[in-house]
């Protein structure tokens, strides 16, 4: 066995990752309000905790691997750099790498039926990956919200669910089992309604976060029937030949792949009802109308639920799953199937309706639909890696974009995120958010070479190499669109003229309300509103009227600086009053380092450089080689000692041919008849050309002139031509109010299905209680009644009275008839004594006789 | 013959502790015509046993004897007790327990 260090204590106790903020949360919540950060610094704790073990993992899995390819002699950094060469080795001899074994643990859960139900961890390339994502992206916010809710009424309680909600991720991510996947998937359910709705005083963000909760219950009633369904398709297969539940991802993945499960119809039912869970959860059409909503929550929770949990947990399904969605839809043969169809629609209309969202996280969330739809496309069009590898940069700089829209709301605009009313010419006033925003949209437009280029382009490149042409087309176009739209709101915010709270107008909570309720008129909610914190509400009564008093309050505010540094730069931030000017550090320096890793993130993968660049795919990726049972059985058992996990090949069974017969690629193990238990399939990958690169640069370099231009026209130059419209021009009214009416789909949903189903069903319930049922019980009743009366009449009041009235009568007469003998007279007692005893005498002698 | 006689008297005695019980009104007689009847048992213990030559029965009437002792212990404290709170020993004036 080469390398020894092949798995390791990190890999092996990742299931820690998610239990440290599990725990995190009950702490917070029992006793978190006692503490001096308000248990804030539980969370943080722990996040980082989960952080530093992630990473590990993620280390340790990085040497995994590269010990499984053959790595000799190395170790550290000099494992890692030998990376490099091998790689390039291997890319030129053509030779596939070994499949590298997942860590699998379970511990049973609960058992019932012979089934066992575990919780346990599986670790592979596409978990380790995550993990550290996750953990590390929720650090970054939870620095964030440090500032930016503080003072909130129930800052405990954020940090409490916010903690929870990436320990739900967490649970998932690793989730060995399917109902262990559930597990996670409904803890973030719950947190994220906890979270959207965390200011509930507000009508609407109670609104908002029902509709999340519900809309995601519709597809979680897809992925129970689906687990269900995988489970009684696989669970024979699994426990023959892997001994494990079908509840196991493995078992479910080996089953799908085995061709045992082939064509047949289970497959495809399964596939499709946990597709439609993903639909729910990662926000695609037709379900993707609580993400928008979900904006009522605090800036960092939208900035958390869009990048790296919950919407990510659909795509992930899909990701974790793939075999099953790979067979079940024909992935490598069709150009056609329901992901692509529901990914391509998801793409288009999510860029149109960005176009029309005056409220800048708006824009954000269905630019997150879209990239979601990108993800979706990727997976359903067979291009796994591109897709996962997209969902590892969209992460860093879409977290970015959204703290920098709290940024901006918490210092630039008065917490309105109105782009057109309180926001323009920002650039100025906050340097850094506006650098860290370009970054990011620039990321996210899909500029070379920032993140958001390489993964979108891998996925545009390989959806149209595996022969979905029409798709590769949409993709394009959506590029376009999500330049253009991004550029819109970066002019809107950061350029042109300031305008509302930006130009440092006041308006107190009633006006910004009035004009929510105004504008809501035709769409609702489509403003959110901050709350105001607490003491910004005195601020304002003080600072009011005139400028000195601002100044008093400034004062006022210096002497909270006591509490701590950071409080300081708030005090200074409330002291500006309504001023725009840049966040305080606490809020920078996330937002910079998410800005960083939206520039360097995509270099993990850059297919543009070469092949040797490609570590996201050797790392992340399954590979396609087949380990023989025998050598894995004996790493097994040493993996229990906790000493090595290393599956290799047989050397000369790579160099035959016959040898590479018998293992078909794309499979995980080769079992001693001859053929192999596959995990993962040998999906094809797109060699890079620039040409093809740089066409989908153009498209997006044409999103971005187009959109500046006509900005620049639109709002800063009020060209004539262009104001106005869509109020003169008719066809163009028609499209602005489809898209501002969301294409009318809340009204489908609430008019259509909820009044026109739901009402005349709530109807004929009400007509059924009030005459079927109550007419049945209000005949028992009458029945019964007369019974009673019946029964009162004659059985109560003449046999048990009657019984009971005779029993006390004869006991009364009795006790009358026998009262004289108890005279008192000790005498007459001696001479009944003695009557008695000689009556019992005679009769003794009358016996004998 | 001898046992006969023994017989008779002992139920002599016994009637004539009987007819003290029921007609007597002093209490201390009434305790002393208990005794009488126990005395007259005992006699008849005492003859039996004699006639069946059989020790058992003259133990049983030393058991008796105890047994009365403290019987007639226990009657006189009650009789002395009711003789303190109400000056009188007359069985006819305790009749508090008529039902």
């Amino acid at each position: 066995m080469v390398g020894a260090a092949t798995s390791g204590w990190f890999l092996e106790n990742a299931w820690l990752i998610p239990v440290i903020p599990g725990l995190a949360f009950f702490v917070i919540i029992l006793v978190g309000k006692r503490l001096p950060m308000k248990g804030s610094e539980v969370g943080l704790a722990s996040m980082a905790a989960a952080t530093v073990l992630s990473v590990g993992a993620l280390y340790q899995w990085i040497q995994r691997t590269d010990a499984a390819a053959g790595v000799e002699g190395e170790s550290g950094p000099l494992r890692l750099l030998s990376g490099f060469a091998r790689s390039i080795a291997a890319s030129e001899g053509g030779a596939a790498e070994p499949f590298v074994e997942p860590i699998i643990r379970q511990w049973t859960w609960w058992q019932n039926a012979g089934i066992e139900f575990g919780l346990g961890q599986h670790i592979d390339g596409l978990a380790v990956m995550l993990l550290f994502l996750v953990t590390f992206i929720s650090l970054l916010v939870q620095v964030y919200s440090l500032e930016y809710v503080r003072g909130d009424r129930r800052y405990t309680h954020f940090f409490a669910a916010i903690t929870l909600f990436s320990a739900g991720m967490l649970v998932m991510v690793l989730a060995e089992n399917m109902v262990q996947l559930i597990l996670g998937w409904e803890i973030m359910g719950l947190c994220s309604f906890l979270l959207i709705g965390h200011w509930w005083e507000d009508e609407a963000n109670a609104r908002a976060a029902l509709k999340a909760f519900f809309t995601v219950r519709i597809g979680d009633v897809g992925l129970l029937v689906g687990t269900a369904i995988l489970f009684f398709g696989a669970n024979a297969w699994s426990q023959d030949n892997l001994g494990t539940s079908g509840f196991s991802i493995e078992g479910i993945s080996g089953w799908a792949l085995s061709g045992e499960a082939g064509s047949s119809q289970v497959l495809l039912w399964g596939a499709v009802a946990l597709f439609i869970a993903a639909i729910a959860k990662s926000g695609q059409f037709p379900l993707h109308t609580w993400l928008p909503d979900a904006m009522a929550g605090p800036t960092p929770v939208s900035s958390l639920l869009h990048s790296s949990t919950m919407v990510v947990g659909g795509v992930f399904l899909v990701a974790r799953l793939y075999p099953v969605f790979w067979t079940a839809f024909d992935i490598p043969d069709v150009s056609l199937n329901f992901i692509v169809l529901i990914a391509g629609i998801t793409i288009v209309i999510s860029a149109l309706l960005a176009f029309v969202q005056n409220d800048i996280k708006k824009v954000l969330a269905y630019s997150t639909v879209g990239q979601l739809g990108y993800m979706m496309l990727g997976l359903g069009a067979g291009a796994w890696l591109p897709a996962v590898f997209h969902i590892f940069t969209h992460a860093f700089f879409k977290c970015a974009l959204f703290l920098c829209a709290g940024s901006v709301s918490h210092s630039g605009s008065h917490h309105s995120f109105d782009m057109k009313k309180d926001m323009g010419g920002l650039a100025k006033k906050m340097p850094i958010t506006a650098g860290a925003w370009m970054i990011a949209g620039a990321a996210l437009a899909g500029v070379f070479p920032l993140a958001g280029f390489f993964s979108k382009d891998e996925i545009i490149d390989n959806v149209g190499h595996n022969g979905y042409t029409v798709f590769m087309w949409i993709a394009l176009g959506g590029a376009f669109l999500t330049a253009a739209y991004t550029v819109r709101a970066t002019y809107l915010t950061f350029f042109g003229e300031p305008r509302g709270a930006a130009a440092g107008e006041h308006h107190t909570m009633e006006e910004a309300h009035l004009e929510a309720a105004l504008v809501s008129h035709d769409a609702p909610h489509d403003i959110q509103q901050e709350p105001i914190l607490e003491e910004e509400k005195v601020a304002h009564g003080l600072e009011a009227p005139v400028p000195q008093d601002v100044v008093a309050h400034g004062v006022g505010h210096d002497s909270h600086d006591a509490h701590g540094g950071a409080h300081g730069a708030h005090g200074a931030h409330s002291a500006h009053g309504s001023e725009p000017h840049e966040s305080p550090k606490l809020i920078l320096i996330p937002i910079c380092i998410l800005a960083l890793f939206s520039i360097f993130a995509g270099f993990t993968n850059a297919l543009a450089f070469g092949e040797e660049w490609e570590k996201f795919k050797e790392y992340v990726e399954p590979r396609p080689e087949a380990v023989e049972l025998a050598a894995l059985d004996e790493a097994g058992a040493e993996t229990e000692e906790g000493a090595n996990g290393l599956r290799l090949p047989q050397a000369e069974e790579g160099d035959e041919g016959a040898g590479g017969e018998e293992a078909p690629t794309g499979c995980g193990r080769t079992v001693p008849g001859g053929s192999a238990d596959c995990y993962f399939p040998a999906v094809d990958h797109a060699e890079f050309t620039w040409s093809k690169a740089l066409l989908s640069l153009a498209f997006v370099g044409a999103g971005l002139v187009t959109s500046w231009v006509v900005c620049v026209a639109l709002y800063t130059k009020r060209n004539r031509r262009l104001v106005g419209l869509t109020d003169r021009f008719r066809p163009a009214r028609a499209g602005y109010l489809f898209l501002a009416n969301k294409y009318y789909l809340d009204d489908l949903y609430e008019k259509v299905i909820v009044h026109g189903l739901a009402h005349p069903i709530a109807r004929a319930g009400y007509w059924v209680n009030q005459h079927v049922i109550d007419g049945i019980v209000n005949a028992a009743a009458r029945v019964g009644r007369l019974f009673g009366g019946w029964a009162y009449r004659n059985i109560d009041q003449r046999v048990v009275d009657g019984a009971v009235n005779a029993s006390g009568t004869v006991a009364n007469s009795t006790g009358t008839a026998l009262r004289p003998v108890q005279s008192g007279k000790v005498n007459q007692y001696g001479a009944l004594l003695f009557g008695a005893a000689a009556v019992a005498a005679v009769v003794l002698v009358i016996i004998n006789v | 013959m001898l046992t006969v006689n023994f017989l008779l008297l002992g139920a002599v005695l016994f009637s004539i502790g009987v007819f003290g019980v029921i007609a007597r009104r002093n209490a201390v007689l009434v305790l002393m015509s208990v005794e009488l009847i126990l005395n007259a048992v005992n006699l008849n213990f005492v003859a039996f046993a004699l006639l069946h030559g059989n020790v058992d029965g003259q133990v049983f009437a030393l058991y008796v004897i105890a047994v009365a002792a403290a019987e007639v212990g226990v009657g006189l404290a009650m009789v002395l007790l009711v003789y303190r709170n109400r000056r009188s020993i007359s069985l006819d004036e305790l009749s508090e327990m008529s039902g």
